[in-house]
């Protein structure tokens, strides 16, 4: 198959771009709900 | 959380089965060959991130009109998914270029234009990076998001109204234009996928939005007592 190195690096960094921005948006989340929780526990406190 | 694991899990699926039918069950093109399943993808990402930037732009508009920050939240999240997938288009288009045209970019209203309409909303993110009054931030950013969004029928018509080294169009292209059955249907699909990556990234996006709302009122709640 001609090109199959341009073909995989083409879908491996779209993927890649997906991945990543999922992550970060995960990664944003989950440290905003953890200062959510920090917040409410020292004022439980 | 079962619902959002079950949604994502469905999205997943899709985008596999896309790129299985994309090296699979698409034929091979006659001129370009195999470089060609490039586009179920390119192409794909592409009408993906254009459909983001018109939520965006429809969420800017709802914002102006009635200043309601649910608007707001979703024309944040709707510029930065549509980024990605705009990011993706200009990442995978020089990729297929490099071996059918011998360049990797060349400055034609195609290309320019998508160049400058991923400019245009990284200037939107950076715009509300600068701005800290919330209600000032989201207004002036919803004039800027409904100004940018001009470029996208310009990304659209360029190769239609322009001669570019870019293809002419296959879908929506006028007489001569079109895809052979299989590669249509193969493309819709791969359409069909990336949408509903864009409508769980969307989503995910949105929730992180709601999140930090909820985690400034807990925050105005702590400094206050």
């Amino acid at each position: 198959m001609k090109n199959l190195d341009s073909i995989f690096a083409a879908y491996a960094l779209g993927w890649g771009v997906f991945f990543v921005f999922y992550l970060s948006v995960a990664r944003r989340t989950s440290a905003l709900r953890g200062e959510i929780e920090r917040l409410k526990n020292s004022r439980g406190k | 959380m079962a619902k959002r694991a079950i949604w994502g899990a469905l999205v997943v699926l899709l985008v596999i089965a896309a790129a299985y039918a994309s090296f699979f069950v698409a034929p091979t093109e006659n001129s370009m060959g195999e470089i060609q399943r490039i586009f179920y993808l390119h192409a794909a990402s592409g009408w993906a991130g254009m459909t983001a930037f018109f939520v965006c732009f429809v969420a800017n508009i709802f914002y102006v009109l009635g200043r309601k920050q649910k608007w707001d939240w979703i024309g944040v999240s709707a510029a930065e998914v549509g980024l990605a997938f705009t990011t993706v288009l200009l990442i995978t288009g020089p990729i297929w270029a490099h071996p059918v045209w011998g360049i990797w970019w060349t400055w034609d209203a195609r290309l320019t234009s998508t160049f400058i309409l991923w400019m245009l909303y990284i200037a939107y993110l950076l715009l509300r990076g600068m701005l800290e009054e919330p209600d000032r931030r989201a207004l002036l950013s919803a004039v800027f998001g409904i100004f940018a969004f001009i470029d996208v029928p310009l990304v659209f018509g360029a190769i239609r109204w322009w001669r570019t080294q870019h293809p002419q169009p296959v879908i929506m292209g006028g007489p001569g234009s079109g895809l052979e059955p299989t590669m249509r249907k193969v493309f819709f699909f791969s359409v069909l996928a990336m949408h509903a990556l864009m409508v769980l990234l969307l989503s995910e996006r949105y929730r992180l939005e709601k999140t930090r709302d909820e985690f400034l009122e807990v925050q105005r709640e702590a400094e206050a007592g």
